[in-house]
């Protein structure tokens, strides 16, 4: 589904708001409508303690860590891009902050830690694929494997927990402000300012000119090897953060962290309607598809189900949500 | 851009993540479980005899009780001078491990120690073992062939259940609570062994005429008992007791009690951890006891592969051979028995 040629340089950005205006409205209304109905289904199955402040705050609790994460997946797949190591790339992060080593230096150095780390692998990752000209698909996935692998020896494959020095870390979740947990506005944060980045800056424009036709980006003047590099930098930022956030609701580092979590947050950007062919895509969708996604989870478990059916309903959810963006596609087409 | 732009990108990449901190897990770790030193026997089965080659095999799970286990068989091994300890790299992967218990039996050992990925997909290289001769201890997750192996050592997955459901039983009895709200964080719900600890501890709690209000599995992460956890306190306002299979996620279980303040339950925890120790020693945890499943059934394992090798039965028995099957107690670690324990429980 790549944007036809004819367009010119600035496809990319024109698309862009094409699809945050028009279209981008109205797959929002889409995603509205099933939070809407899965509001519904808990108000009806637990009017007990459905539409509680605390099942609210729970429910933004668990989807705060892969929240983070989504928005870096967001960047780099509106980027005509992939970023499978972000689990893995986290799980390092938290191991690498959680050494005994790193925690001799206090909190504020084991949250840096886990930044720099991150970033660090996001970094290898960009330069892999921009520079060595490797495929998204493929030095992604050799970071997973390696990231895991890198965990696994720094912590001995044992689950390291924060010392009671450092609990001041730990107080990310535990500390309410408004009785909101601390780490839920981090993630607020993180979804603002890449609303923000992506919607009016020109790192955001050139993300969707890099994604939507990287030859037109390059005649346009823009360096897309360097942005490329930085969307998957940007990318490994937020799993570092997301370490951080990880560290605090468990109180430890695990090489076990963020199992899976490449494909939770796949999908949740593909279902807010971001094409994996990249230069279309917004945050707004990408955290309404992944609310949909928590949103599921927490009305399983109100509601005492099982996980196997969990999995099923989830994965209907993506399959309906791509076919629905693509008959809108279709009504659009020029 | 040219070659050499591109290699200097490495060099950079390199750096920075070298300057994020090259720190590594030197400090020494607190004292770990040595395995327990050899009981003092009175047929002296302890005394060097000939020397046996034990060949070990074992998972690479990324579970504090899976590293005990390896931990505790090499440890075992180390404690006596005729035993000449092979153990084969860990892998996850069901491929690898056939082939490294293959590379055992071609070394002709003298015995062999498996604790198998999935005692379904080993089966068949375990009865090639003991076609080549070789004696197999099946050590947790079963063969079930019996020609496969000469003897298996294991935990009570049922049992665990059981000692779970009585010590919530009990207390809540002696509470006089009536209708009690009892909730089960299991590990991975499609595993035998799960489904073996939840009817163990539906069926003790049926004896006090009370069940199980809800269950949610996790994955045995610290990260996955977070989660079910969070949720688990979202649905239900008051619970009376609260029992988790496995320490390990028991990390993040508890973390996500304490996020949520809550401790107007009981919680038992499983596996027996140093960690769930400790917090039980406290005193002021929600956690009052854990079922054991304990990681020294390797030392166990390690000490009959020894005696079956050399022909000798168990000193404490009147037979002259190891039995075939041994099944260990789970026991309950409570906060007056915890000091006798500690010195088993496995690091996280």
């Amino acid at each position: 589904m790549s944007e036809p040629t004819t367009k010119g340089p600035v496809a990319g950005s024109a698309v862009a708001s094409v699809s945050r205006f028009g279209l981008g409205e109205m797959r929002h209304l889409g995603l509205l409508a099933a939070l809407a109905i899965l509001v519904v289904v808990g108000l009806v199955t637990r009017p007990d303690n459905f539409a509680t402040a605390s099942n609210l705050v729970s429910i933004l609790s668990l989807a705060a860590t892969i929240g983070v994460i989504t928005v870096g997946a967001t960047f780099v797949i509106i980027g005509g891009g992939i970023d499978l190591s972000v689990g893995a790339v986290m799980a390092l992060a938290s191991v690498w902050a959680t050494t005994l080593a790193t925690q001799s230096y206090g909190p504020w150095v084991m949250a840096v830690c886990a930044i720099l780390v991150g970033t660090g692998a996001g970094l290898v990752n960009g330069l892999l694929i921009s520079y060595g000209r490797l495929v998204p698909f493929i030095a992604t996935l050799a970071m997973l494997v390696a990231a895991r692998g890198l965990a696994q020896r720094m912590s001995d494959r044992k689950t390291q927990l924060i010392q009671p020095e450092n609990s001041a870390l730990v107080d990310l979740s535990t500390q309410r402000l408004l009785g909101v947990p601390l780490l839920v506005y981090i993630f607020a944060l993180v979804v603002v300012l890449g609303w923000i980045m992506l919607n009016r800056t020109t790192f955001g424009r050139r993300t969707y000119a890099v994604g939507g036709n990287p030859e037109a980006a390059r005649l346009a003047g823009i360096d897309v090897r360097r942005h490329t590099m930085l969307l998957y930098a940007l990318s490994g930022l937020c799993c570092g953060i997301a370490a951080i956030l990880i560290m605090a609701r468990t109180t430890t580092g695990s090489s076990t962290h963020g199992d899976l979590y490449e494909l939770d947050a796949i999908a949740a950007v593909i279902i807010g309607g971001t094409l994996l062919t990249g230069g279309r895509g917004t945050i707004v969708g990408s955290i309404l598809g992944l609310l949909i996604f928590t949103l599921i989870t927490n009305l399983f478990i109100l509601n005492g189900l099982n996980t196997s059916d969990q999995l099923i309903a989830k994965g209907l959810i993506i399959v309906i949500a791509v076919l629905l963006q693509r008959r809108n596609l279709k009504e659009r087409a020029p | 851009m040219s070659e050499n732009v591109a290699r200097r990108g490495f060099l950079v990449g390199g750096a920075v993540l070298l300057a994020a901190g090259c720190t590594s897990n030197e400090p020494a770790a607190a004292p770990t479980s040595a395995a327990p030193a050899p009981a003092p026997a009175a047929s002296g089965n302890d005394q060097p005899g000939t020397k046996v080659t034990i060949g070990f095999s074992a998972p690479a799970a990324d579970h504090g009780w899976i590293a005990a286990i390896a931990k505790n068989a090499e440890a075992t091994a180390k404690q006596y001078s005729d035993i000449d300890f092979k153990p084969v790299e860990p892998t996850n992967d069901i491929n690898q491990q056939i082939s490294a218990v293959e590379s055992l039996i071609a070394a002709k050992v003298n015995a062999l120690v498996i604790l198998p990925n999935d005692g379904q997909q080993l089966n068949q290289v375990a009865l090639q073992a003991t076609e080549a001769g070789i004696p197999v201890i099946n050590l947790d997750r079963i063969f079930p062939d019996k020609l496969a192996y000469r003897t298996w050592v294991g935990g009570d997955n049922y049992g665990m259940g059981v000692a779970a459901g009585h010590f919530i039983g009990k207390q809540l009895k002696d509470k006089g609570v009536a209708n009690p709200v009892i909730v089960e964080i299991q590990g991975i719900a499609t595993l035998p062994l799960t489904q073996d600890r939840s009817k163990g501890f539906a069926d003790a709690l049926k004896t006090y005429g009370f069940s199980v209000t809800a269950k949610q599995d996790a994955k045995f992460t610290v990260e996955t008992g977070n989660q079910v956890a969070t949720s688990l306190l979202q649905a239900h306002k008051k619970i009376d007791a609260l029992w988790n299979h496995d320490d390990d996620q028991g990390v993040g279980v508890l973390a996500a009690i304490r996020e949520a303040s809550r401790d107007e339950f009981i919680m038992v925890g499983g596996a027996g951890s140093l960690n769930a120790m400790k917090e039980i020693q406290s005193g002021t945890s929600v956690l009052q006891a854990t079922v054991t499943y304990s990681p020294t059934m390797a030392s166990s394992a390690i000490k009959l592969a020894r005696l079956i090798a050399q022909g000798k039965g168990m000193s404490d028995l009147v037979e002259n051979q190891v039995p075939q099957s041994i099944t260990l107690a789970s026991e309950t670690i409570t906060k007056d028995n915890v000091e006798k324990y500690l010195a088993l429980g496995f690091e996280s």
